[in-house]
């Protein structure tokens, strides 16, 4: 009995392992490739070179793509974040009546195939006659990073004690200095990790731009633009490996500082 | 105006209003306006360059009847029923190691778990046309081993490879729903259940799998609805024989340019996910209420 449980233990661990390996061999390609010399992407491999990194760094049209991204990116971030904090605040400060089903319309996006948020916003620019730019690439990716920075939010505010703002507000604090004093720095780690996985999020979205960004180009678009030239695939790579090991930083940094930040709180309502 | 500014200050729900008012207004402008657009354009026609604004049921007619894209819709569900099936089976081990064996270091892994998801879409679905690719890592893996001398062509291009590289793709969005519901399993039931005489096996489809339901039905939604719209998976390894109902979507706001047909089939396709969505959750509920 005690062995057929430890067996079990044992196989579980197996299959967690080869779970993972699932999950990071396909993309682990990327990098290797990226380095290979030879213009092929297929084993053996043959030899070692930066040269793709050399000339992808040298285009233009990535440079101009890769910002594009990074200003949409860090516009669809303000904007989603600050959108999220609002109603972060809103649902745990005060009984909003209706609030449940208002965070189910917040959270419909999550729930609609981009395909259909693209082509019906598509629609509805050009109904109003206004033109496709990396605005409305921005209104897009705020409108799928809502329900993210909404999610990130709430979960920071949630077990949050509301008799810490109480306290400073009988201590004689206006009611936004007591937000700007107390929430807000309380509220920051979850700040910092929403602005940061928005971004990510419209760093990396394809459809969506791919539908409203007219004759500009994201970063995505770009590469999906690169994909059907095989010879320009090894520089693709490049650019690929470059973006992973940038936003795993990205995402490594914001998990750790939200849960530094959860484990803060803990201590912050024990302590009070 | 000052009976107004008591008023906002003693209600609560005026106060939250207020504070929710500008999300609200932006999903209502980027959310609710450009569907209802879209269910509008799907009544209408057209009419070689020009709108037909009068009201038609020409694009449901089309959408539904012609045998082409009926092909496509079945063709699209089956692919998302798949790997709806195959990431939640795959994920549930993995989620219940995590939540039953893992003890100090469960944050590692539950980051270890979600990094792919926050990299790149686009490149986790071109790995799959690097790996199963005519000239691919598994074909010229194989030739350089002297097991195969001719490249496989049968690994891309088809409804199998898009399987694949969906699963793989959003196998997160099926662990973590799972995870979260087998971590809320109070560990005294389990107890109560082995004292009671249930052996492991019996014990697992009598309390454990049942009480982590609603996190499988999560984990399948999730999964589902999205992967049935989803256009750069089919587009780079789906081949003439993967195509799903995105892109003959994407073609009609594209090259052809019939909006209202393609807004017809966008409707279409959220409708019949929607049903198939409902009828399998409480599908699922009651058979779960069953076993209990």
């Amino acid at each position: 009995m005690a062995s057929g449980k430890s067996g079990g233990r044992a196989g579980l661990l197996g299959y967690a392992i080869l779970y993972l390996a699932f999950l990071y061999a396909p993309v682990l390609f990327l990098p290797l490739f990226s380095f290979n010399d030879s213009v092929f992407i297929a084993f053996p491999l043959s030899g070692f070179t930066t040269q793709w990194y050399e000339q992808m760094f040298s285009d233009d049209a990535m440079l101009h793509a890769l910002r594009n991204s990074l200003e949409v990116g860090a516009a669809t971030a303000l904007l989603s974040t600050i959108l999220g904090l609002l109603t972060a605040r809103a649902l745990t400060q005060f009984r909003v009546p209706g609030g449940a089903a208002m965070l189910g319309f917040t959270s419909l996006p999550l729930f609609i195939p981009d395909i259909v948020l693209g082509i019906s916003l598509l629609i509805l620019l050009n109904s109003a006659n206004l033109p496709l730019s990396l605005l409305s690439v921005i209104a897009g990716h705020t409108l799928i990073c809502v329900p993210f920075a909404i999610t990130v939010l709430l979960s920071r505010l949630e077990g949050f004690d509301k008799s810490l703002e109480e306290a400073s507000r009988d201590l004689g604090e206006t009611a936004w200095m007591s937000f700007w004093r107390v929430t807000f720095p309380l509220a920051l780690p979850g700040i910092v990790s929403s602005l940061l996985l928005t971004f990510i999020v419209s760093f990396d979205e394809f459809l969506i731009a791919y539908f409203l960004a007219g004759n500009e180009a994201t970063l995505p678009i770009y590469i999906w633009s690169q994909l059907r030239f095989p010879y320009k695939l090894p520089a693709v790579l490049a650019l690929g490996a470059a973006i992973l090991v940038a936003s795993t930083l990205l995402v490594v940094f914001a998990e750790w500082l939200r849960s530094r930040g959860l484990d803060n709180r803990k201590r912050i309502t024990v302590g009070a | 105006m000052s009976k107004l500014a008591r008023f906002y200050r003693h209600s609560e729900g005026a106060r939250g209003f207020a504070l929710m008012s500008p999300t609200m207004l932006v999903m209502l402008a980027a959310l609710a306006a450009p569907l209802a657009l879209l269910a509008l354009y799907s009544f209408w026609s057209q009419n070689g360059y020009a709108l037909d604004t009068h009201f038609s049921l020409a694009q449901y007619r089309a959408s539904l009847g012609r045998v082409g894209y009926r092909a496509l819709f079945l063709r699209s569900l089956e692919i998302s029923s798949l790997v709806t099936a195959i990431t939640v089976l795959l994920a549930y081990p993995m989620a219940y190691f995590v939540a039953f064996r893992v003890e100090k270091s469960k944050f590692v892994w539950l980051v270890l778990l979600t990094i792919p998801f926050w990299t790149s879409y686009l490149l986790r679905v071109f790995a799959w046309k690097v790996i199963l690719g005519y000239n691919g890592v598994v074909n010229s893996g194989l030739m350089s081993l002297g097991l195969i001398h001719q490249p496989l062509e049968f690994l891309l291009y088809n409804p199998t490879a898009v399987v694949v590289a969906l699963a793989h793709a959003w196998a997160p969005f099926a662990i973590l729903p799972i995870y979260v519901s087998l971590e809320k399993i109070d560990r005294s039931l389990l107890e109560a259940a082995a004292d009671l005489g249930d052996g492991t096996v019996r014990r697992f489809f009598r309390v454990t799998l049942p009480l982590s339901m609603p996190g499988v039905i999560a984990a399948a939604v999730v999964i589902f609805v999205p992967t049935t719209g989803d256009y750069v998976t089919p587009s780079l390894v789906g081949g003439s024989n993967g195509v799903m109902i995105a892109n003959i979507i994407e073609v009609q706001f594209d090259k052809v340019g019939n909006w209202p047909l393609g807004a017809a089939l966008a409707m279409a396709s959220m409708a019949t996910v929607a049903v198939l969505t409902l009828l399998f959750v409480s599908a699922v509920r009651a058979a779960t209420g069953r076993i209990r």
